[in-house]
């Protein structure tokens, strides 16, 4: 069997974004980028289910050579190989034609994402490559059971879940639950050193997209305390000041 | 050129989000001089689609046939973007729920459109730009998405516009669209819906509970104010880790967004990662011991003290404040 697990490289979860160039730009200066949450999840449930040499895992990222660290930080945690294609990602639809085109003849079963990017969120590229590969695209499952030809997964739906069963190959977006993320072992950062890494040029893929400008939210005024003691008075706040309630 | 938008119905029911992506998609097309079409997919009965028209769709397609009565993304696709195709539409908008995050990538690619996801405002067209203003680095931001393409797709967050009323009844009209057997593998073996559960994503008030709360055990008392106010339950992130709560509770930049009109945290100190999926939320309330907690600086109202007693209290005004209300 053959995973490939798309991972995307995000500015770690501390950062307090900031944008520069007239809120054109994020401002990247003192930013420490990670691996995509989500991604690691998608990549713990590939490693799972080839462990025991029932499958190979590669990684794929779309990004230029700046993303390396998170690429050999995946191969640390488990990965079999990778690779990267050498572009700067513009938009989702142009990550999505790239990792497409690099998979439409390589033969994967299985291909996982995470359930989304921290930075810009999309949710998209897991089905927007299930579109362009014209195979069956399930986005944010909580849970992925495959029996050798049959995937069963849990998709998240408002207020509970559905139960999916279906064939190889397809792509899939993880969240929680599919699995726990791995820490890397001393012997994976080791071999990470050592694994194939292949750099592949990109195809044309004209981007439909384009960020124009940033901006953070406004301010919030300042917070009203209520005492401990008259916790009746907020409900009345909440009512007749906030009327949220 | 018109404006078409697709209607989740959970059972054969729309809900408040899909009143809100109709009125939505009717100020985008009054926007662009044009009119507006709804699509649905699945078992509604007729006058539950011709109420479409009060929030502003002159016509529904639905579409009933026997093999598309359960959600599979490609075939679902498939068909709006043949309806979309048939009525000229040349925006297309969705909400950006759990099934509009599978739907609108595939539709976009089908109609070589741009996408943007999770817009919380009308589109700017001035200057013949489109430009649509979404959340991004998980409510960290926001961007102006500008859609360079001919087609356009956007998928509406939850809670981000206000449903209108005012239009009449919608024509209704049985669409059969051509399927393709390729985009039916994936099957749909079982649903499980928590009956009386209040849909985090789309509740107008969320309690949410962190790691004061102690343990699992003391979750009853968030239930009883959640079930007073009529609001969904969540929790932070260890909460979820813990397994003290299920992970689809879980707010946050690596959980979920959440934008209602009152958040209530209890017991949560106000990490970034936590502040980052409630920031857009229109009032919060922060119940914590700690007079320093972070969450303080981005309150609206606050109560410093002990959670078990405040919480219960809390429940008691609300009830109180409902009975005569
Ligand atoms: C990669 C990454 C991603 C993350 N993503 C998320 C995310 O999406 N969402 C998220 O929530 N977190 C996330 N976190 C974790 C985040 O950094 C914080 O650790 C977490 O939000 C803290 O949860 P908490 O506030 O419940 O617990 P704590 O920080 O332990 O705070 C508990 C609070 O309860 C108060 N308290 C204690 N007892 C009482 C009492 N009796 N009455 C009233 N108040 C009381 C304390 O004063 C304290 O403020 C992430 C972390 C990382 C590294
Ligand atoms: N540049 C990228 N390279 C490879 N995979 C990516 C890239 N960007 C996003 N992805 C994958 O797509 C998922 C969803 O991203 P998004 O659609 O941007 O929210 C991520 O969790 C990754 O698995």
């Amino acid at each position: 069997m053959k995973v490939l697990v798309c991972i995307s490289n995000v500015p770690d979860t501390t950062t307090k974004i900031t944008f520069t160039n007239n809120n054109t730009q994020f401002n990247t200066a003192g930013v420490q980028f990670i691996l995509n949450p989500y991604d690691e999840i998608a990549l713990a449930r590939a490693i799972e289910l080839c462990e025991g040499g029932k499958g190979t895992v590669t990684v794929i990222n779309v990004g230029e050579a700046s993303t390396e660290p998170t690429i050999r930080k995946a191969l640390a945690i488990g990965a079999d190989d990778a690779v990267r294609i050498n572009i700067a990602p513009s938009d989702s639809y142009t990550v999505a034609s790239q990792i497409a085109e690099y998979a439409k003849d390589k033969g994967f079963d299985i291909i996982l994402t995470g359930r989304e990017s921290i930075d810009y969120n999309g949710a998209q590229v897991a089905a927007m490559v299930g579109e362009l590969l014209n195979i069956p695209s399930v986005s944010i499952i909580k849970k992925l059971d495959f029996d050798g030809t049959t995937a069963t997964l849990d998709r998240e739906i408002e207020g509970g879940k559905e139960v999916i069963s279906l064939p190889t190959p397809f792509i899939a977006s993880c969240a929680e639950g599919v699995a726990e993320p791995k820490i890397p072992n001393m012997r994976g950062i080791m071999s990470a050193r050592t694994k194939p890494l292949a750099v592949v040029e990109p195809v044309a893929a004209t981007a439909l997209t384009s960020i124009s400008s940033f901006e953070t939210p406004a301010p919030r005024s300042a917070v009203k305390m209520v005492s401990a003691d008259e916790v009746a008075k907020l409900v009345d706040m909440l009512h007749t000041e906030a009327r949220v309630i | 050129m018109s404006v078409l938008v697709y209607v989740e119905h959970a059972e054969g029911k729309f809900k408040k989000s899909t009143f809100e992506v109709v009125s939505y998609a009717k100020s985008v097309a009054d926007k662009l001089n044009t009119g507006l079409t709804a699509i649905s997919i699945g078992t509604v009965a007729q006058d539950e689609l011709s109420s479409l028209g009060k929030y502003g769709a002159a016509k529904v397609l639905s579409v009933s046939a026997e093999k598309l009565k359960s959600f599979v993304n490609q075939a679902y696709a498939s068909v709006i973007a043949e309806a979309a195709k048939k009525e000229g539409a040349n925006v297309v908008v969705l909400s950006n729920s759990f099934t509009g995050k599978g739907l609108a990538p595939r539709v976009a690619v089908k109609l070589q459109a741009g996408l943007v996801a999770g817009a919380v405002a009308l589109p700017e067209t001035d200057g013949g730009k489109f430009s649509v203003k979404n959340t991004v680095f998980s409510g960290k931001a926001f961007a102006f998405t500008q859609l360079d393409s001919e087609n356009k797709v956007i998928s509406l967050n939850p809670n981000s516009y206000q449903v209108n009323e005012g239009g009449s009844a919608a024509q209704v009209e049985e669409f059969q669209p051509a399927t393709n057997d390729s985009d039916f593998k994936a099957m749909v073996k079982d649903i499980v819906r928590a009956s009386n559960k209040v849909s985090l994503p789309e509740a107008e008030i969320v309690v949410s509970a962190g790691r004061g709360l102690k343990g699992p055990e003391n979750w009853g008392m968030i239930e009883d104010l959640a079930n007073a106010l009529g609001a969904a339950t969540a929790c932070s992130k260890p909460v979820s880790d813990a397994g003290w709560r299920p992970h689809e509770e879980h707010v946050g930049q690596t959980g979920i967004s959440v934008s209602p009109n009152l958040y209530i945290a209890i017991g949560i100190s106000g990490a970034i990662q936590h502040l980052a999926g409630i920031s857009s939320s229109k009032v919060i309330v922060a119940i914590n011991k700690d007079p320093e907690a972070p969450f303080f600086k981005v309150a609206d109202y606050g109560i410093v003290g002990d959670a078990f007693e405040i919480v219960p209290k809390l429940t008691e005004a609300v009830k109180a404040y409902k009975a005569n209300n």
